[in-house]
């Protein structure tokens, strides 16, 4: 597990690459409750205007969530968790979307035991999430 | 027509209770590739201080978008679903979501604006036990395109 005092502003989080295709998102349909056909039907996306099927916005806010989770080792510690979804992440037929993500201490609180950790997602390297941030509580 | 701006402020009843399952956050973190064992084994949820296995971090859309179904579905205010997408969503947490949770959700419009031919509609979830000990809150911003120019 990651401690408070291990970690300093500025320094860099392991970087994942994490997938998604057609797949992950009827199981995230499925399992959130989020049946919009924007997620699952191409004919669907693109009568509204979308360019094709695009993954749920939380599917990509849980994936990005895990680069810092993973790295404390502690998914309960988070006391906020933001995002705000820029560009679709459009995910074809028949392939995986990969989603790039690397992370970085954006400022480390002594007194509250916390430290905020600014995340960057990338797809095809443009950026699909901005102002990714996410508080967690860590160990002194 | 843009949104009725005298929906801002408006909260809606709240939700019925939902009990958090063991079943159901290890349904949720699969379906998310998360393969924390804090997620899905008592003892792992325990050694880190927890009384039961934790939901993962965006568990709490589950409830909170079906708690928002008031707003985006209350046809007095008339939003078009199938024109909306998610354009930001912020989660501050008191504790984590675990296993035997027995939650509601008040949810309540904060504003809507109109911006380029989008309507712009920013909602709050309040998330707590049905004995009223907070757990998170959700705030959500959703986007109505406009129709195509």
């Amino acid at each position: 597990m990651i401690r408070l005092g291990e970690i300093e502003v500025g320094q860099e989080l392991p970087a994942q690459t994490l997938p998604i295709e057609r797949a992950s998102m009827v199981r995230y349909a499925g399992a959130s409750g989020d049946f919009n056909p924007i997620h699952w039907s191409e004919e669907f996306a693109t009568s509204v205007g979308l360019p094709n099927v695009i993954a749920h916005g939380m599917l990509t806010m849980a994936v990005a969530g895990r680069l810092v989770t993973d790295w404390t080792g502690d998914p309960g510690a988070v006391l906020d968790f933001g995002v705000r979804f820029t560009r679709p992440v459009i995910v074809e037929y028949g392939h995986q979307t990969q989603i790039e993500l690397t992370g970085k201490v954006r400022s480390v609180d002594i007194e509250s035991s916390s430290a905020t950790i600014d995340i960057t997602a990338k797809v095809a390297d443009q950026t699909v999430l901005a102002q990714a941030r996410m508080t967690v509580r860590l160990h002194p | 027509m843009p949104l009725d701006q005298s929906f801002v402020g408006r909260s809606y009843p709240p939700t019925a209770p939902y009990e958090v399952g063991r079943e159901k956050i290890r349904e949720f973190a699969d379906a998310i590739g998360d393969a924390s064992p804090a997620y899905r084994d008592p003892a792992v949820a325990r050694a880190l201080g927890y009384s039961d296995v934790i939901a993962p971090p965006t568990f709490a859309i589950i409830l909170t978008m079906a708690a928002s179904r008031q707003i985006t579905h209350d046809p007095a205010l008339g939003i078009d679903y199938s024109r909306v997408v998610h354009g930001e969503q912020k989660f501050s947490y008191v504790r984590p979501i675990q296993a035997d949770d027995r939650l509601q959700v008040v949810a309540r419009v904060e504003a809507i604006r109109s911006v380029g031919g989008n309507d712009i509609v920013t909602s709050s979830q309040q998330v707590s036990t049905v004995s009223g000990e907070p757990v998170v809150t959700a705030l959500a911003t959703l986007v109505v395109r406009g129709p195509e120019a």
